[in-house]
């Protein structure tokens, strides 16, 4: 089984904040607009380096959301950063009419995503914005695994003209992919290769599908993980070719498995290629403080949980 | 032949060009006035063919968006999104859609026969307007209220960077002031000296359910835009084309002084048709057809009905 290193952990917001500074060195139209989190969202570089590019709100949403929408009239790429919470739920109006009903080239860059979030607790632990972005039309969805994807999915996002929503988180986590990659909206990444269980898996979760895959190798169980970055557009084909081979599926991410990576990955296989499923995900719920590893264990997010799931899947195959 | 196609191509951009030329150099108060009224023709036509839209909104701010379109905003031919090299219109209360599709087309962004499309399926002309049909002279889609402010700032912020010296001009209704994204919006404009933005603000005092003062009282919007940092220009005539020219005069003077500029209009909704005027019960019915002929028979045809 392939197996992979970590190479240092490090927060994917870290690789967002390197992937602006680059953008902002390579191209001269993007433009960066942040609400009051600068040091949050690592958005220091940026705005030192281009103070003519950037924009501080100040702690008002929907009013930053407004003028990254014009600010693309006149061929500006707006990036606005601020927590996962106050990127979407706040402003989802303002999202869906200025920006994708719009049409707009705004890139939506949101941080401390999910329960990881950590002690701040429930007002600030979004698990519905995968949802809720994903439900607009035309936006693009795409939560990266770790501090290298991140940077590069934040320099290919400049590239593609539409609206998109990106989405990283606070704690350090596993370093892992490639420092060189090249990132491509909507392929899903075949980590590894197995032939009894799929595991689809975004975000920091990747991770723990990796390290619940070697549990699994040494109980004689091949899993095939593949990393989803985009969850929408969704890469159907790989899914439907994996469990064309391993006949079930385990989905896992850092969100409510309403409106999550599992449903779409489900609406898929109930129309193109019905197969047994389990979700690893929070259950209808909001979270509360704690560590991030804590509230991973309590609302089973971990490795653990997803090598329960694939136990529990195989049986229903 | 294609050099033919070309060859007569070109005449019509040039003899539009002459038109406009000659149309911007002449926009008299009277030429202003006739196409006032033909636009107050188009407006009540097309919400009486669907039975639906804003016509009150809409007949309150005609003579203002004919003035800016025709003789105050330097526009360029054609459109384009990104609106380089010329001034830029932002229509934030989106309802009052039909004197914008009205004032659009008479200003040569698309057919005036398209007028007849509105409001009906597989239109270019969306109850609100839209940039997802492709109209062009349509920047963002509105409707929802309170977020054009904001958006107009962008834009006039992209101005700004992309070194180009023309003008972001913004309308809003009253009652939208009570969106909260509106103050934030204003906040920001004053506190960042976004000097190249002219909002307006259509105070005709009526909202949906009533007038303003006894919906949601806005107190004094002009005390507010002053302690926000505004420059405040008032047009106590907002149906008036001479003090209408007037307030925009004095607003483009006023630009570039690291201040953002807001135009009070006190305009009447329903203005122009006398059963419409004074009241919200216009704010969002059509008339039935004998109060369409009225209508028209107070405004008679100038420019001629699409």
């Amino acid at each position: 089984m392939k197996t992979y290193e970590n190479t240092g952990s490090k927060d994917t917001r870290s690789g967002f904040g390197a992937g602006l500074t680059e953008l902002g060195q390579t191209n001269e139209n993007v433009v960066a607009l942040c609400a009051d989190l600068i040091g949050s969202l690592k958005m220091d570089d940026f705005k030192a380096n281009h103070p003519e590019r950037f924009f501080q709100a100040g702690i008002a949403e929907a009013n930053m959301i407004g003028m990254a929408a014009g600010l693309t009239i006149g061929g500006k790429i707006p990036f606005t950063g601020t927590f996962a919470n106050f990127s979407t739920g706040r402003v989802y109006d303002q999202i869906r009419q200025s920006v994708a009903y719009s049409g707009k080239n705004v890139k939506i860059c949101a941080s401390h995503a999910g329960l990881t979030l950590g002690e701040d607790g429930a007002t600030h632990q979004i698990l519905e914005d995968i949802g809720l972005m994903k439900m607009l039309p035309g936006m693009t969805v795409i939560n990266t695994c770790d501090y290298n994807q991140t940077k590069a999915a934040t320099i290919a996002i400049a590239d593609y003209n539409g609206p998109v929503y990106l989405r990283f988180g606070r704690p350090k986590v596993p370093n892992f992919t490639p420092a060189d990659q090249k990132f491509e909206i909507g392929k899903a990444l075949n980590l590894t290769e197995g032939g009894d269980v799929t595991i689809v898996a975004t975000g920091h979760l990747v991770w723990e599908a990796l390290e619940a895959a070697k549990t699994l190798n040494e109980q004689g169980i091949s899993a095939e993980v593949i990393d989803i970055h985009t969850i929408k557009p969704l890469d159907a084909k790989a899914i439907i070719n994996s469990v064309a081979k391993t006949k079930c599926i385990v989905t896992a991410e850092e969100h409510n498995h309403l409106g999550g990576l599992g449903e779409s990955v489900a609406r898929v296989l109930a129309q193109h290629s019905p197969t047994p499923q389990e979700f690893v995900a929070t259950n209808d719920t909001f979270g509360e403080s704690g560590t991030p590893a804590q509230l991973m264990e309590k609302y089973g997010l971990n490795a653990n949980a997803i090598v329960n799931a694939c136990l529990k899947v195989l049986k229903r195959k | 032949m294609n050099g033919f196609i070309i060859l007569i191509r070109c005449l019509k951009k040039l003899i539009l060009t002459l038109n406009n030329l000659i149309h911007n150099l002449m926009a008299t108060t009277k030429q202003l006035q006739e196409l006032t009224t033909q636009v107050r023709r188009d407006i009540i036509r097309m919400v009486h063919k669907v039975s639906s839209g804003h016509p009150g909104g809409s007949l309150g701010c005609a003579e203002y968006l004919v003035t800016l379109y025709q003789d105050v905003m330097d526009r360029k031919d054609g459109f384009d999104m990104d609106g380089l090299g010329e001034d830029i219109f932002f229509l934030s209360n989106g309802h009052i859609s039909p004197v914008f599709y009205s004032v659009l087309a008479r200003s040569g962004y698309f057919p005036v026969e398209e007028l007849s499309t509105f409001r009906l399926l597989n239109s270019r002309l969306q109850g609100h307007p839209t940039t997802h049909e492709g109209l062009p002279g349509i920047r963002m889609a509105s409707g929802s209220l309170g977020q054009g402010l904001s958006v107009a700032i962008g834009a006039a912020q992209a101005k700004k960077i992309n070194g180009c010296g023309h003008t972001v001009f913004a309308l809003m209704g009253d009652g939208e002031l009570q969106e909260g994204q509106n103050w934030e919006a204003i906040m920001y404009a004053a506190a960042n000296n976004v000097d190249n933005l002219i909002a307006a603000v259509d105070l005709n005092g009526q909202q949906i359910d009533g007038s303003t003062d006894t919906v949601l009282s806005l107190g004094s919007v002009k005390a507010k835009f002053e302690a926000f940092g505004w420059d405040v220009i008032e047009v106590e005539k907002g149906n008036d084309i001479e003090s209408i020219k007037t307030g925009l005069k004095d607003a483009k003077a006023k630009a570039g002084n690291k201040k953002p500029i807001v135009i009070l209009l006190k305009t009447v909704m329903g203005n122009g048709i006398d059963f419409m005027m004074h009241t919200h019960k216009w704010h969002g019915k059509a008339p039935n057809d004998e109060q369409l002929a009225e209508g028209l028979r107070q405004n008679p045809e100038t420019l001629g009905d699409y």
